[in-house]
């Protein structure tokens, strides 16, 4: 049963939606959103959306209340905002910010909106998914399938048009030929999977402020991928001088110290793909994040010849993202650029801060790979 | 789809009603309506009424009734509107006590309405007039377009408090002037002298300064005439109306939402008077009447719920339903008038009885003459306050904390007839229309305290200006500092006065 409250509320529901779309670039930064996550479902609190009038400012007003207590004591529980007001007519609404349920998905589709991020063609479509529907009836077929209310009225048609059917007495018997069963159809869906992995440098140069901000730029990434893939995975690799994979909350959390050898991750990383996913099947996302900061110079070269060698034929796009760090060099971007700027399989962006991040899903994203 | 009541309901509603008139009450006719809970959070979204113009904050209103029920904060037993017949609801999965209760509470509700003065001036087909309401909104929105509607109504909402909710009680615009005279001015009747036949007592009758001053004070009458409005008018909403150069859809619609606004508003005059009238029913017939021993725990639990008390703000159920029962107390006993006033004598006060019996009649007489504001003025009293154990509290901006500020009864009393006083909203009228005589609005907030909230006083500001399409002022003060507020269309200013 649709109620006539419906429309208002679609109504004020595609407002909310204007009201996060602009303010995006707000909550991108603030990685607030990221701990609010629930099953499919992500809790945003969104600014104001009421009718301005003119009305006192709390905090001068004060209040009544009843009960125990002494001058000076704090307020038992204190108020909301908004609250304290008798004087009111009905049902006031709650005055300030408001919490609303966004589906990944619709996340997802505004930041593609507002990034102007085109759609990924998926390639490799060999996996297939099956559906059965049931498309419609035949005449034919297991018991088990019989179409009730189809036989019954077959029968029914048949016994009018035979003259033997009493209304008064209206018994309905359903011969062979009476009888309606279900027919099916397979549909297949060709099915697009896809990996992300992210790799992370966790050497003693990579503070908080600069895993805060891959924690945030991967959560925009992850929702995007997963709004065009049906299936996504995800795997974690972090790396100081060696390489090793870690769940997702390891992932951002673990605080290692040492040297650098990216060539580790990308190993590893190269390892997992050819173990796990073949490339014709799969759409492979590699993303690693590191401040920049190698061990040496071979180490590079050797990270160079592995990408070119094993990682960028695999990948869809392989994205570097350097966040800037106080301890870091920040060379290993510039030898990347230096020897596989042009490569159209790779990416690099410059994380400067919390601000850059939406630059940086911007420049990963609008190839539409 | 509503749902009349089954039969066995509609005998209790008869049992009820039937008690209620022998108790006195005076009701319209009453119809109830049956409804789930979805049902029941978009009627109450639409403030009561089936049928509302479509806008989105009816729909707000529903995702947050809807949220906050799911997460059993809340729960709407009974609603009722304001009309003739009555129309109340039921929520359906309610316990059949509850719904005994409800009843007993709309039976209070219902005689309120019907009885209270606040209420006389309002529209008793209002449902009709909410559904035409709607129509014509809708019709607008089809040729209009929906954005361009929406966007007027969003403004006028947020003007709709800025009416003069008074004005149905009073007569505010002077005498309309007597219709043209043919006669030549009579200078003197003019001016205001007295009258004299003798010539020569004319000096001493009408001396120089009086002639003087009263000459003076026809010119400045002269000169208020020519200023637009020439009395400051505190119904801002109908002087854009009929001043502002709008659309005949926009003056329609403004006309709509400004009659709604009138409608609301002795139910937020008279919030407490109501509610404590009805919780003082539900709980007289219950206990009295209605109830049998089998629904006495279920009842109590309910009852203790409505009213029960809170550190932060008052419970108008409470509050109410304690004034009443005070007000009958203290009749039936005599005690009132000068003589009880008086009186000093702890020992005397508490013995005090006259036996006079007249609390039924009084407090009968309280619902039909009082709002909120002269109900608390007059009935609030001292021991009163310290019965019930009220105190104020302020914001302390040091510890960042609200705490209790004192028990003192002036205080506590200030600071509740503040809270009641033009329904808690701040008075702003229209001071000039002409305002340096370049067409633009000037509003006055009569400062009494409380500061206007800056946000909220800068985005109202803005959708005045949409209405009136010139720049638009606001005279108000700040941390004890006058200023005028202003948006001209492009940004804000601010200029000390």
């Amino acid at each position: 049963m649709s109620l006539r409250i419906q429309n208002d509320h679609a109504r004020f529901k595609d407002i909310v939606r204007g009201k996060i779309k602009q303010n995006l670039k707000h909550y991108i930064k603030k990685g607030e959103l990221i701990g609010k996550q629930g099953k499919d479902k992500i809790t945003i609190p969104v600014p104001r959306i009421d009718l301005p009038q003119f009305r006192f400012g709390d905090k001068s007003k004060g209040g009544v209340g009843q009960g125990e207590g002494e001058p000076g004591d704090p307020l038992p529980g204190q108020p909301q905002d908004g609250q304290g007001q008798p004087g009111q007519a009905g049902q006031d609404a709650g005055d300030h910010g408001l919490e609303v349920d966004v589906t990944m998905d619709d996340l997802a589709d505004m930041l593609g909106e507002e990034l102007e991020l085109p759609r990924i063609e998926p390639k490799g479509s060999k996996l297939v998914t099956n559906k059965i529907k049931y498309t419609g009836v035949n005449t034919v077929g297991p018991e088990s399938l019989r179409h009730f209310k189809r036989t019954y009225k077959q029968a029914l048609r048949r016994q009018i048009a035979m003259g033997n059917y009493d209304p008064m007495n209206p018994v309905i018997v359903p011969i062979r030929d009476d009888r309606r069963y279900r027919t099916w159809k397979v549909e297949t869906k060709p099915q697009a999977n896809a990996v992300i992995i992210y790799m992370m440098d966790v050497s003693g140069s990579m503070g908080e402020e600069q895993k805060e901000i891959v924690r945030i730029e991967s959560f925009w990434l992850d929702a995007w991928l997963r709004r065009n893939y049906d299936g996504l995975e995800s795997r974690y690799i972090i790396h100081d001088a060696v390489a090793k994979e870690v769940d997702k909350d390891t992932f951002f959390h673990t605080r290692e110290s040492g040297g650098t050898m990216i060539s580790s991750a990308y190993r590893l990383c190269a390892d997992i793909l050819d173990a796990e996913y073949p490339v014709a099947d799969w759409n492979i996302y590699p993303f690693h994040f590191s401040d920049g900061d190698n061990w040496s110079i071979d180490d590079t070269r050797l990270c160079i010849s592995l990408l070119r060698e094993r990682l960028l034929p695999a990948s869809n796009q392989f994205s570097y993202g350097q966040v800037e760090s106080p301890y870091g060099s920040g060379q290993f971007i510039k030898d990347l650029g230096e020897n596989l700027g042009r490569h159209e399989k790779v990416v690099l962006s410059e994380v400067k801060d919390k601000d850059g991040i939406y630059q940086s899903i911007k420049d990963f994203l609008s190839a539409g790979r | 789809m509503p749902r009349k009541l089954p039969p066995e309901m509609l005998d209790m509603q008869r049992q009820i009603e039937t008690y209620a008139r022998a108790a006195g009450l005076d009701m319209f006719d009453c119809y109830y309506e049956m409804l789930d809970f979805d049902e029941i959070n978009m009627v109450a979204s639409y403030m009561g009424f089936p049928v509302r113009y479509p806008h989105w904050k009816w729909g707000m209103e529903y995702e947050r009734m809807s949220k906050s029920y799911e997460y059993g904060l809340h729960k709407i037993y009974e609603m009722v509107i304001n009309n003739d017949p009555c129309y109340a609801y039921l929520l359906e999965s309610n316990a059949m006590t509850d719904q005994k209760m409800v009843m007993c509470h709309v039976c209070g509700h219902n005689d309120f309405f019907k009885n209270n003065f606040t209420f006389q001036h309002t529209n008793r087909k209002m449902i009709d007039e909410m559904a035409n309401h709607a129509t014509r909104i809708r019709r607008y929105i089809d040729w209009y377009g929906v954005e361009l509607v929406e966007a007027f109504v969003d403004r006028c909402l947020s003007i709709d408090n800025l009416i003069d909710f008074n004005s149905p009680y009073i007569k505010r615009k002077r005498k309309e002037e007597d219709g043209g005279t043919t006669q030549p001015p009579d200078k003197k009747r003019e001016l205001g002298l007295l009258p004299t036949n003798r010539e020569y007592m004319e000096r001493y009758i009408n001396p120089d300064d009086f002639v003087a001053s009263q000459k003076k004070k026809l010119e400045d009458e002269a000169k208020k005439q020519k200023r637009f409005p020439v009395e400051p008018e505190r119904d801002v909403m109908g002087f854009l109306m009929n001043h502002a150069p709008l659309e005949p859809w926009q003056v329609d619609v403004i006309d709509m939402l400004r009659e709604e606004a009138y409608y609301f508003a002795p139910q937020g005059m008279t919030k407490i008077m109501n509610e404590g009238w009805a919780s003082y029913w539900h709980a007289k017939l219950m206990t009295e009447k209605a109830m049998d021993s089998s629904e006495v725990i279920d009842f109590a639990d309910k009852h203790s719920g409505v009213t029960a008390t809170s550190p932060q703000n008052i419970n108008p159920y409470k509050l109410g339903l304690e004034l009443y029962r005070d007000i009958e107390d203290r009749w039936n006993k005599g005690r009132f008038g000068k003589e009880w006033n008086e009186c000093d004598d702890m020992a005397e006060r508490r013995r005090w009885d006259k036996q006079l019996g007249l609390g039924r009649d009084k407090i009968f007489q309280v619902r039909q003459i009082y709002s909120d504001v002269t109900f608390i003025d007059e009935f609030f009293t001292i021991d009163f306050c310290r019965e019930h154990g009220f105190f104020s509290y302020e914001y302390d901006r040091k510890r960042k904390q609200w705490v209790i500020d004192s028990r003192d009864f002036t205080a506590i009393k200030t600071k509740i007839l503040q809270q009641l006083t033009n329904f808690g909203h701040p008075v702003i009228r229209v001071i000039d229309g002409n305002f340096e005589n370049r067409a633009e609005l000037l509003l006055e907030h009569t400062h009494d305290g409380v500061d206007l909230d800056a946000g909220y006083a800068q985005d109202t500001l803005r959708n005045l200006h949409a209405i009136w399409s010139r720049s638009v002022h606001i005279l108000t003060a700040q941390d004890q500092r006058r200023l005028m507020l202003s948006f001209d269309g492009s940004g804000f200013h601010e200029r000390s006065v």
